[in-house]
């Protein structure tokens, strides 16, 4: 446990993280995560935020070392997608017993597992994640991983970041000091060149970073790795030859994009591909970084000029959105980036913003959310359930854009919702990502249901005729409901 | 009788189960006014939670203890004390049902005396409302055992214990995990058809139904009464459905006298025949005319489906009682059941699958033995197995995250049955292949061996 202690500690020590800058050190010790109320918490684990971070490489067998409801409940239930390899959506788990537990067989059962996934799957690696009863009974993970890694020649990477370590977001942390301490830096490419670059923090949820690849190939940048979203093990082992990096989820993997820096010269910067302003930033900070390491400045210009003619053609689509969407109020309720990088363009066709969450934001989110709002009581740290549902129950919202965790208050308070986290159906990174969020929002909106859900039953709006009849004769009242469904919408 | 193969694997490939924590959650959210609890660390319940509400597309009350590395090091009584107190202040269950995991099951805490413990410190905070525990570690059992296990909980914990004056008409019934909410519903009118008057424990049909409330609830909201478990003593007559609930009632007849007559599935003629002379006859009345249409609405669907059903190979995978129920309605229709597999050795419902063979396992399992198969029956984690098989899936079990419903299907008696063949023939028509004249050629593969 104790290089697990060592870990945590480093992790909450994060000088790229302004939040982080900011706290004395004994609160920084503490971490960014705030103690958990027994009986009142929200929230994932350090595993299921390790997994989250890592799961998305799509060659890797990911092998969890676990009784059964780690992995059990929680296989093949994100949105990323693969350009090719499915492994990664196959489940594996050593599915502990008690007989296991008290038997002490789980270092066996695990080096075992690792051996029937070797000659079955033959995959490039396996990750294998501890959890609380593995940490718990000390199954040393390193040392297995070490010994299969020698055995069978293939990478097997430990990834130590147990539930009972704390919250999702440490475990994304510790994800990420797996992936330095094993993976990247450990194969050559044979091809390095002036325009690679890493992305950090895509998920490819929806296939949304498809929307952006190509503009990048278009101006002749070549994606070395984009961590974790549709990434095969070769390409992040090999990430440490890029030349730039950005880095998209900035609480997710921050460390990640400071470290490569500090090992490996790259520079990175935090941008966001949500939001067209925003996406013509990324292109620009991208290739700027790539100039400053060398590459042809003519790319400067070539870059401009596909902003120019990209733009044009997203606010031309985004107009003729203008006139129904005009005037329209969005409650944004979710963490980070997501929620100023798509204010902008929302505003710029007429939506107002009735609130935002600031949660998971930085100091300078804040800022830019303060400017946009004019407003500070629109931001609201969290909401709880019932607050949410009064406001949306009243209409003081058009719509809801959040994540699954709340989408339920919305529906209930019978007030149009739109998932913009991670199990969302719809791609809205980059310009055409932008567009399609617009669409979504109006389709959303324009739903014909809404009208016909809020309209009370005609029965309940009739309270002369509920009185004239007796309760037994139910029939009868039915077939009176039938004259009243003529004058129905009068209620 | 069917030969149980046990797992012989090291990794589990895609899980068959769900964990028996989440079962046990699942029978508490049949409750009304109920909050259940995870004695664990906050992962455990995120997991189940996120599953649940995939399944059910509802917000589901789900709570967690929120253990911690302190906690895990030192004991974690005091964040199962700030939680029940928590629950109490916050959202004013009747129910606060606690469902131990791995982590502390592993640790060996002494659940129950931390409870009595906290009920006796608080009695008066937390008056109205009843705190009862069911042990289960994730790394034993599945839905069913949880479900199971839970059930005997509130029943040993809220029913009030002694021989009762008996109501003549009232039938305590004790439903199976694998039961819909549109079975219940069913069964429930079914029941009270004869005159009877029913009482459903745990009733998911009255909270898991999926509902527009006019106000922002916390808790469960609809599902059985505490009131209803306090006095399930009082009635005549105990149902239970499923192998896995013999257990609970047991419980019931030891603590009140209460006789159960058990069902092991209640889909297929002769099953629900056994059922509906049951009702008749603890109610004395006869069967209604509309059952019985029902019933020979069920002989035409057999007359009609049994030519899909004939000599096609059916691959299942599923809890115990839930397999047993699946593969005697396809093996009852004339299907072959090419795989069986399930996750526990211990039901003794097993050996009653009409399969040659039973195997413990997994979805990897079933993918290895269902090559060649027409149809594969489990849950939407079934999907990449029938991608990469060609074959089709029919969805049913828990979860189904990836299609709309699942709980308004029926399963059960005459019209359930009914829906099912019509389901399966349907699935069978839409999967045809059309005779080509290289597949038919009778000199293909043709070859004198011996």
């Amino acid at each position: 446990m104790s290089s697990l202690s060592a870990k945590i500690k480093d992790a909450f020590d994060e000088p790229a993280c302004d939040k982080n800058r900011g706290k004395d050190a004994k609160a920084r010790k503490e971490g960014c995560s705030k103690s958990l109320t027994p009986g009142a918490a929200a929230g994932g684990c350090a595993f299921d935020g390790a997994k989250i971070v890592l799961q998305p490489i799509t060659d890797v067998a990911h092998l969890v070392h676990a009784p059964l409801a780690c992995e059990g409940n929680s296989w093949d239930n994100r949105g990323a997608v693969s350009s090719g390899p499915t492994l990664w959506r196959t489940s594996f788990t050593t599915d502990l017993t008690e007989l296991d537990l008290v038997m002490g067989q789980g270092e066996r059962k695990l080096f075992k597992a690792i051996r029937e996934i070797k000659h079955t799957y033959a995959p490039p690696a396996i990750f294998v994640y501890s959890t609380c009863v593995t940490a718990l009974i000390g199954d040393d993970i390193e040392a297995v991983c070490k010994r299969a890694t020698e055995k069978f020649g293939l990478a097997v990477v430990p990834i130590n970041a147990p539930g009972l370590a704390g919250s999702k977001n440490l475990g994304n942390k510790l994800a990420a000091e797996a992936l330095l301490d094993h993976v990247i830096g450990t194969v050559e490419p044979d091809d390095p060149g002036p325009y690679d670059i890493n992305i950090l923090g895509e998920f490819n949820l929806s296939g949304e970073f498809w929307l952006v690849k190509p503009l990048l190939d278009r101006l002749g940048i070549r994606v070395r790795a984009c961590i974790p979203g549709d990434a095969r093990y070769r390409d992040i082992a090999s990430a440490h030859r890029a030349r730039a990096a950005m880095m998209v989820c900035s609480t997710a993997l921050i460390s990640l994009a400071r470290k490569m820096e500090e090992r490996w010269d790259i520079p990175f910067f935090e941008g966001s591909f949500y939001g067209i302003s925003d996406t013509s930033q990324a292109l620009r900070n991208l290739v700027r970084l790539l100039v400053r390491k060398g590459a042809d400045p003519e790319i400067l210009e070539r870059t401009e000029t596909l902003i120019a003619q990209q733009e044009a053609i997203a606010w031309k689509k985004l107009e003729s959105y203008r006139q129904r969407l005009q005037g329209k109020r969005v409650l944004l309720n979710t963490g980070g980036v997501k929620s100023w990088s798509v204010v902008h363009a929302l505003m710029e066709i007429g939506i107002e913003i009735v609130g935002t969450s600031i949660k998971k934001s930085t100091v300078q989110d804040k800022e830019r959310i303060k400017q946009v709002l004019k407003h500070d009581k629109h931001m609201f740290e969290s909401m709880a359930a019932s607050e949410l549902y009064a406001m949306l129950s009243e209409h003081r919202a058009d719509i809801m854009l959040s994540g699954g965790r709340t989408q339920f208050i919305a529906l209930k308070a019978k007030t149009p919702w739109l998932d913009i986290n991670q199990e969302r159906q719809h791609p809205y990174a980059g310009y055409d990502g932008m567009v399609e969020l617009v669409r979504q929002i109006d389709l959303a909106i324009h739903n014909p249901i809404w009208s016909q859900v809020r309209q009370p039953a005609p029965w309940d709006c009739q309270p002369e005729l509920i009185g004239e009849l007796p309760c037994t004769r139910n029939e009868t009242a039915y077939l009176f409901d039938e004259f009243a469904c003529a004058t129905a919408h009068e209620c | 009788m069917a030969r149980i193969l046990p797992q012989s694997k090291s990794a589990a490939v895609n899980p068959l189960k769900s964990s028996q924590p989440l079962g046990a959650a699942f029978a508490f959210l049949g409750v009304d006014g109920a909050m259940p609890l995870f004695h664990g660390s906050q992962g455990c319940t995120s997991f189940a939670l996120v599953l649940l509400v995939r399944h059910f597309k509802e917000a589901i009350p789900l709570q967690t203890t929120a253990m911690d590395e302190v906690a895990t090091i030192l004991g974690a009584a005091d964040h199962l004390e700030e939680a029940i107190l928590n629950l109490k202040n916050r959202t004013k269950p009747t129910l606060i049902g606690v469902c131990t995991t791995a982590l502390v099951e592993t640790r060996g805490e002494d659940c129950a005396g931390d409870i009595a413990n906290i009920m006796r410190k608080h009695t008066q905070q937390l008056a109205g409302t009843e705190v009862v525990l069911a042990n289960t570690p994730d790394f034993d059992g599945a839905i069913e055992e949880g479900w199971a296990k839970a059930v005997t909980a509130m029943i040993e914990g809220i029913t009030r214990s002694g021989e009762r004056a008996r109501h003549p008409k009232k039938i305590a019934i004790l439903p199976g995990c694998n039961l819909s909410v549109a079975d219940i519903e069913h069964m429930r009118d079914m029941v009270e058809s004869f005159g009877l008057k029913p009482v459903i424990l745990p009733d998911i049909s009255g909270s898991l139904d999926g509902t527009v409330p006019d106000r922002w609830v916390a808790t469960t909201y609809g599902g059985t009464s505490v009131e209803d478990i306090r006095e399930l003593g009082t009635a005549m007559r105990c149902i239970a459905i499923g192998e896995h609930m013999r257990r609970p009632a047991k419980a019931l007849l030891g603590l009140t006298g209460v006789p159960y007559v058990l069902f092991q599935s209640l889909t297929g003629l002769q099953d629900t025949d056994r059922f509906v002379s049951l009702l008749s006859s603890i109610s004395g009345a006869a069967v209604p005319a509309r059952v019985r249409r029902r019933r020979a609405q069920l002989q035409d669907a057999m007359l009609d489906g049994h030519f899909h059903f004939g000599g096609k190979k059916i691959a299942i995978a599923a809890e115990p009682d839930q397999l047993f129920q699946l593969a005697t309605f396809f093996a009852g229709l004339g299907s072959e059941i090419a795989a069986a597999v399930t996750t526990t050795d211990r039901s003794k419902i097993l050996k009653k699958v009409p399969a040659v063979s039973v195997q413990i396992g997994d979805l990897g399992d079933l993918e290895s033995l269902a090559v060649g198969a027409d149809l594969l029956v489990t849950h939407s984690h079934g999907r990449q197995a029938s991608e990469r098989l060609g074959i089709p899936l029919m969805r049913i079990g828990f979860p189904v995250f990836d299609r709309l419903g699942s709980q308004h299907k029926l399963a059960i008696l005459y019209q359930g049955t009914r829906d099912m063949i019509f389901e399966v023939a349907s699935i069978f028509q839409a999967n045809q292949h059309a005779p080509t004249p290289e597949a038919l050629d009778p000199l293909r593969n043709r070859e004198i061996s011996r």
